[in-house]
């Protein structure tokens, strides 16, 4: 019998995969994927949470439609950044953005 | 509900729709700033009307119509209308989009002014959202290197912390079910354990809470972002990013910790000691990164830093003490008013300087006392506030902050802040010796703008005004703090 322990596992497995793919990727789509996997685990979080905390209502559903939401317009901003790089430097990796420096 | 109470939000929203359609049809550019500042001034306005009645909340218990939100909401249109006022002349330099870039100024207002407002874990998610997309895209307009690579960093950066705080705001609704803050101040009062680990999801909750609201006041260790988008981004964007998103990063966080975490007393002590401990490391780490500095815009970056550190020693001054003291919250608020003051004319001052000789770099200001006393007096100004010197804003901001440390024996607290202080008048002066003893490389005259020159002149008569009769300031942060007063 699945759990609210099984889901806030998974979603924390999730979340600390993405962080980690933030923290060791170079390459800047593939760090932006990592950030919508952090957010999608916690989708996860907040539907478990909705779902076995209060049954009865569904906050926790609603929030997430408005995580999923924003974290479009994010992408879609941070991928418009992502073109603007690359047309300047032929590049998105991310060790190779280094103009600014202490 | 009352839709009246939502006037300035909505004439916000209009002035930045009209401006983008203007753009389009008209070749007077001018005519943009002219329109956004109108905007504002009604926005403002209106606000100004609404300020001291005791309105209901509006769309089912999102919003607070509170005198602490119109607190803040009054300072960010002011900080708005000084923006642009220095953006005039600035934006000379983009080719196409101006309107776009008047509309993403006054939408990024929007979502500050609903960060202090909102009541609801969801509403402050989709706050801080609105907020940071819009300086996101903004950071980026200049559309060199400098500036797509800082928009880049800040992007991936700021939503990393808004996944960190999503997931501290899930462990919240999960642990009380709530999402209303004062519905989860109900539940958290209901616990009957008055231990530390009897509720570890909470705890966390809170910790990943700190981290994501520590990102936009850019305490450290949450600051690696501040420098390099200071010295990337046009110059009155750096300007806006350092003042409104620093003071709407306090608003939230004081909102928060106050309406859902400020009792029992086990609670409020440990946050506290949290942020005591983000101070002395936001404050020594900003200060002794910014003596190395040569350029400007850097420098400021590291002196905001450290100045959100000198408003945490207010935060955790809060944290310890009992419910209800008003001096230490209405000392915080006055603290931000004097620092958006004072950092908004310093800014103003390097945009002036900056845009005529084409550089930011503090060597290039040599002579600066000669070539434009003013810009220099003015810029000296701001630094003194910035150090905390009387007569201006800054020293009585500092004195109501440590005095209210002091009161709840955080004294070691406030004796680093001191010393940090003292660290930090040895980086801000070199800047004022080298405007007014060194060598100017030229005799030339660094011209400035009728619109730079007033904003600049309301920043520094509010830098003074503050210094010197803080009275009538404190009284308004009192009479928005009480709120918090059960």
């Amino acid at each position: 019998m699945l759990g609210l322990e099984h889901y806030l596992i998974l979603s924390a497995i999730l979340f600390s995969i993405g962080l980690y793919g933030v923290l060791s990727k170079r390459n800047a789509i593939i760090i932006l994927m990592c950030i919508e996997l952090m957010l999608n685990a916690v989708n996860i979080t907040l539907v478990a949470f909705s779902r076995y905390v209060v049954p009865a209502l569904l906050t926790g559903q609603v929030f997430a439609i408005f995580v999923i939401v924003v974290a479009a317009t994010e992408a879609a901003v941070g991928l418009a950044i992502i073109l603007a790089i690359y047309r300047g430097l032929e590049d998105i990796d991310v060790t190779k953005i280094n103009l600014l420096k202490w | 509900m009352n839709l009246a109470l939502f006037i300035p939000e909505l004439a916000l929203v209009a002035t930045a729709v009209i401006v983008i359609l203007l753009d389009l049809l008209t070749e007077q550019k001018r005519l943009l700033a002219q329109v956004s500042i109108s905007g504002l001034v009604v926005a403002g306005g209106v606000t100004v009307a609404m300020w001291g009645h005791n309105f209901p909340t509006i769309f089912n218990n999102m919003l607070a119509v509170d005198n602490f939100a119109l607190f803040f909401k009054m300072l960010f249109l002011g900080v708005a209308f000084l923006v642009i006022l220095s953006s005039v002349d600035y934006v000379i330099k983009f080719a196409r989009f101006q309107g776009e870039y008047y509309a993403l100024v006054l939408l990024a207002t929007l979502g500050m002014m609903l960060m202090a407002a909102t009541t609801n874990l969801i509403a402050i998610y989709i706050a801080i959202e609105l907020t940071s997309i819009s300086l996101y895209a903004l950071v980026g307009f200049l559309k060199d290197a400098k500036s797509t690579e800082a928009s880049l960093k800040y992007l991936l950066l700021g939503a990393v912390a808004s996944a960190v705080l999503l997931y501290g705001m899930a462990l919240i609704f999960g642990f009380t079910g709530k999402t209303n803050l004062h519905d989860i101040a109900q539940s958290i009062q209901a616990l009957s354990p008055p231990t530390l680990f009897a509720s570890p999801a909470l705890i966390l909750g809170i910790v990943l809470l700190v981290a994501g609201f520590g990102f936009k006041i850019a305490a450290v260790p949450f600051q690696m972002w501040v420098p390099d988008v200071y010295e990337g981004a046009p110059t009155p964007i750096t300007a806006y990013l350092s003042v409104a998103s620093k003071a709407a990063g306090f608003a939230i966080i004081l909102r928060v910790f106050f309406s859902a975490f400020g009792q029992p007393d086990w609670l409020s002590q440990n946050w506290g000691l949290i942020f005591a401990g983000l101070a002395v490391i936001s404050m020594t780490l900003g200060n002794i990164m910014a003596i190395p500095q040569s350029n400007i815009k850097r420098l400021l970056g590291y002196s905001s830093i450290a100045q959100a550190g000198y408003l945490m020693v207010g935060l955790a001054a809060l944290g310890v003490s009992p419910v209800g003291d008003i001096l230490g919250q209405s000392g915080v608020l006055f603290f931000l008013a004097s620092y958006v003051f004072t950092n908004m004319g310093a800014f103003i001052a390097v945009i002036a300087i900056s845009g005529k000789l084409n550089s930011d770099l503090i060597d290039d200001y040599a002579g600066m006392g000669k070539r434009a006393p003013l810009l220099a007096l003015a810029l000296t100004l701001c630094l003194i506030s910035l150090i905390g010197m009387p007569p201006a804003a800054g020293f009585m901001a500092k004195f109501y902050i440590f005095s209210a440390a002091v009161q709840h024996d955080l004294l070691w607290l406030v004796v680093i802040a001191v010393l940090n202080s003292v660290i930090s008048a040895y980086y801000y002066l070199r800047v004022v010796k080298v405007m007014w003893l060194g060598q100017a490389a030229s005799q030339e005259k660094v011209p400035s703008s009728a619109a730079l020159r007033l904003a600049l002149v309301l920043s520094c008569l509010g830098v003074l005004l503050l210094g010197i009769i803080p009275g009538y300031m404190m009284r308004l942060a009192e009479l928005a703090a009480r709120i918090f007063i059960p």
